[in-house]
């Protein structure tokens, strides 16, 4: 794995930091690497802005803080409005599809992938897990490690009594990533932001 | 000895700062601490509160900062190891009982997790401008043991040798966290037990007519310690006082007292002090910083270095005591030192006293809130190789 | 008059309490006529007649001339830093459960500078026994108006008499939670020894209040006599009501002092009761901590 920077934002509640956790204690527990994971929130406990930036890297991580993400993972139009732009040219940005229009980035080339996590996650029973199935998303798409890396993080990071409706949130995202990662990336300034979802 | 087997949650962890602090000191085998809540350091006791009904320890939440900093030293006194962790305004309340600790020899750790300030100042951001507060913020004389760490690996390890310290030198220890070290992310590993070095406390086996609590012993200059009790009918007070513990107010013996508490750090100074250093030798300019900023200033040491430029950096793991003998020697070989660090002008101080004028010492200072640029600490080096 | 002894107490055939002080340390700093030696006294009896085990006691005392008493008792003794005796003492009782904790210490101590954490002990009911030594002023420096002093007395810091309301303090530490609170005046002793040994052996945060003398600063500057005056002035004035509601036992510059045992009454401690809680949230998880460990 390369040095990859990665911000995931929404708002306090969503369970951003749990998504960025988990993708970090896959890169750096379960396949060995090295993730740095900092985050920022507001005084509000749940509703304010919520945001995890997270170095992945071969090697010891010194710069705590991203500064030419590579990957965003945006979960509210507020955090879309906030960071998006400071994607880099090229970027991979994930977003909820119901809660983030996708309009007016100024940044060149940045692929676009869109999906409906807290609708499947409600769908599995508990909206609760939306950040799950945005993780397992964000392990198809971004191919950055081994699906069961991811897994096993996923399993790690949970109560065991949530482990099974983790471990479905996580793979009804993976799988839904793979599935539209065929029909290609949402293309920047097409006019429905949710052409690849269903 | 090695560390009880029953705190140590032995493996790999993704685990913030805060919590490997708190990890660390279970670990050096505190059962007991005290606290008050205040961002960013909240999660160290927060995490302790879960940790202590299960491994024999007690966790009691104070009514304020000045009660959580002596609640602790009862603890000792009452046989066990102990702590507290606060921030900013919290650290400026417990001043009173870092003095008491100093002055009753009662081996105790405090964990600061620092945040901008003055006053409330920036309760979620990261700052390091406590530095100077905490080597003098409580009145009168005394010498201190402080440790920067700069990773959430470091919070673990560095409160172990804390409480390490604290016991051999009957001295109270500082984890001088920062915002971003306490709140960030990143692989804790946690050897077994027995790989754990843990230093136990020096409870005395002289009977009641030899023991005095205050009597030194050894190169540490250290008394031995005991507890409540065992028959000993100790003395402990802030006054200051003679060798049994005694208040005896006068000049010699306050010469005698205060001279011991300072000597005993100043005079181990070599033995306690931690540095890492890198390509130091040869370097022309040598960049100083400590936690967080070491990691940031490390960015910039590379850029320059891509320059050509030869520049060694040297971290403080512990700032206090200060390593003169390291400034000492390292200020006539370099053409200047500069020193990084979340605020206006601290660790500097230190630096450029050492350097006697032998070298330019430039101060890159950030008033705190984020870490620094690193073109900003670039600039410098630059600035400083010309 | 017989004496009871405990088993590791060396009863001087002169004097009953000299083992229970720090002769080496004689003379000490009070004033002739002030109370805090009669307390001390009495503290010593109730050790005797309470075949404490004295061990397993400890003191802590925090600033001021009360705040000495620690520096005089041949126990193990905390003198700490001003207004704190009672969280260093909650500390300590924490770490150490089989040992008594006794606080000793002022009125202004306890209940100024100190307030804080003797309302927040009494509301967890920390085992801590706790004797204020109450002369109505701040005496080690000077004799400056406390929370205690009535109204209408002159102070150092009140050259034309105190204005400012005083606490009640039964009041204030039943209100916050104290199993056993009571009052006496030096001139009590007897009363004031039995009442300490009735606290020691009752579990929870007990509180007793000794009001004493300071001739020096507090009765010399209100024209109030000597400490011999003060004596009299007490008797004259105690009147003994246990039970009374300690809403109604305010002290005034002259009028009548309450004297008694006001409360005594039945709570889980904090450490019973965190046992308790503990062993019902946690079930086998629950490791207990059993006093001093420090590997």
């Amino acid at each position: 794995m390369r040095l990859t920077e990665i911000r995931v934002a929404g708002f306090g509640g969503q369970g951003v930091i749990m998504c960025a956790s988990v993708i970090g204690r896959a890169a750096s527990i379960v396949e060995n690497g090295y993730a740095t994971m900092c985050q920022n929130f507001g005084p509000e406990a749940r509703g304010g802005a919520c945001s995890a930036q997270l170095i992945l890297s071969p090697e010891p991580v010194l710069y705590p803080y991203i500064t030419n993400p590579d990957v965003m993972v945006l979960m509210s139009q507020e955090a879309y409005g906030k960071f998006a732009k400071g994607i880099r040219p090229g970027g991979t940005l994930l977003v909820e599809q119901d809660l983030v229009r996708v309009e007016g980035l100024p940044v060149e080339n940045v692929k676009v992938f869109a999906i409906p996590a807290t609708r499947i996650a409600e769908d599995l029973g508990k909206r609760m897990v939306s950040n799950i199935v945005m993780t397992g998303f964000f392990g198809a798409v971004t191919g950055l490690m081994e699906r069961e890396s991811l897994r096993q993080a996923v399993e790690d990071s949970v109560p065991a009594s949530f482990a099974e409706l983790n471990r479905k949130a996580f793979d009804a995202g993976y799988e839904y990533g793979l599935k539209h990662l065929q029909s290609g990336a949402l293309e920047l300034g097409e006019e429905d932001p949710v052409a690849i979802s269903e | 000895m090695h560390a009880d087997p029953v705190g140590v949650l032995t493996g790999a962890h993704f685990m913030d700062g805060d919590h490997a602090a708190c990890e660390g000191a279970i670990a050096a085998g505190a059962r007991f601490a005290a606290g008050y809540p205040i961002t960013p350091s909240t999660e160290v006791v927060e995490r302790f509160s879960n940790r202590a009904p299960r491994i024999g320890a007690t966790f009691i939440q104070m009514e304020d900062e000045l009660a959580a900093s002596i609640a602790i030293l009862g603890a000792v006194w009452g046989g066990v190891k102990a702590f507290t962790v606060t921030s900013g305004p919290g650290f400026s309340l417990m001043m009173e009982h870092i003095g008491y600790a100093v002055m009753t020899e009662t081996p105790c750790v405090f964990i600061d997790v620092q945040r901008g300030g003055p006053s409330t100042g920036l309760p979620t951001l990261p700052a390091q401008a406590d530095m100077m507060q905490v080597k003098w913020g409580s009145h009168g004389d005394y010498e201190i043991i402080a440790l920067c760490p700069n990773s959430p690996q470091e919070c673990f390890d560095l409160t172990i040798q804390a409480f390490n310290l604290s016991e051999k030198y009957r001295v109270p220890v500082f984890v001088m966290m920062d915002e971003v070290v306490g709140h960030m992310t990143e692989k804790v590993v946690i050897p077994s037990a027995d790989k754990i070095e843990v230093e136990p406390r020096h409870f005395t086996t002289k009977d009641k007519s030899s023991f005095q609590l205050y009597a030194p012993v050894g190169e540490e200059q250290t008394p031995e310690m005991t507890k409540v009790g065992e028959g000993y009918n100790v003395h402990v007070t802030g006054l200051t006082h003679d060798e049994r513990g005694y208040p005896n107010m006068t000049p010699a013996v306050q010469e005698r007292m205060v001279k011991r508490l300072v000597t005993k750090i100043r005079d181990n100074a070599e033995k306690i002090c931690i540095v890492e250093q890198n390509q130091v030798e040869g370097a022309d300019v040598v960049v100083v910083s400590y936690g967080i900023t070491s990691r940031v200033a490390q960015r910039a040491v590379e850029m320059a270095r891509a320059e050509g430029l030869k520049v060694g950096t040297l971290r403080l793991i512990t700032a206090w005591p200060f390593p003169e003998h390291i400034f000492r020697a390292l200020a006539p070989k370099v053409k200047g030192m500069v020193v990084a660090e979340l605020n206006l002008g601290q660790m500097v101080r230190e630096v450029s006293r050492c350097a006697e004028g032998k070298c330019r010492v430039a101060a890159v200072g950030h008033a705190g809130g984020t870490v620094h640029n690193p073109q900003d600490i670039l600039k410098a080096i630059q600035e400083v190789a010309r | 008059m017989s004496t009871t002894t405990t088993p590791d107490c060396k009863v001087h055939p002169g004097n009953p309490v000299e083992s229970f002080l720090r002769t080496d340390r004689m003379p000490h700093i009070w004033c002739p006529g002030c109370g805090i030696g009669t307390t001390v006294n009495c503290f010593t009896r109730a050790l005797i007649d309470s075949k404490q085990d004295l061990n397993k006691l400890a003191i802590v005392s925090g600033i001021g001339c009360t705040g000495r008493v620690a520096g005089y008792v041949n126990l193990d003794s905390f003198h700490t830093t001003h207004g704190r005796a009672i969280p260093f003492a909650t500390g300590l009782k924490l770490a150490s459960p089989e040992t008594t904790v006794v606080v000793y210490s002022g009125d202004g101590d306890l209940f100024a500078i100190g307030g804080n954490h003797l309302i927040h002990a009494a509301r967890r009911n920390m085992d801590i026994k706790v004797i204020c030594v109450n002369n109505l002023t701040y005496a080690m420096t000077g004799g400056q108006t406390a929370p205690t002093t009535p109204e209408d007395v002159i102070t150092a810091t009140a050259p034309y008499g105190t204005y400012d309301p005083a606490f009640n303090l039964p009041y204030l530490v039943e209100a916050a939670g104290a199993v056993y609170v009571a009052r006496w005046t030096t001139f009590h002793v007897k009363q004031l020894a039995r009442s300490m040994q009735e606290m020691f052996a009752k579990k929870g945060f007990g509180f007793i209040e000794v009001v004493s003398p300071c001739p020096t600063l507090y009765q010399r500057r209100n024209k109030m006599g000597d400490a011999l005056d003060t004596m009299k002035f007490y008797k004259e004035v105690s009147k003994t009501k246990h039970g009374a509601p300690t809403s109604e036992v305010g002290l005034t510059k002259s009028g009548e002092i309450v004297v008694g045992k006001f409360v005594d009454r039945e709570r889980p401690d904090f450490t019973t009761h965190m046992h308790e809680h503990l062993q019902h949230s946690l079930g086998d998880k629950y490791i207990p901590a059993e006093g001093p460990v420090c590997g």
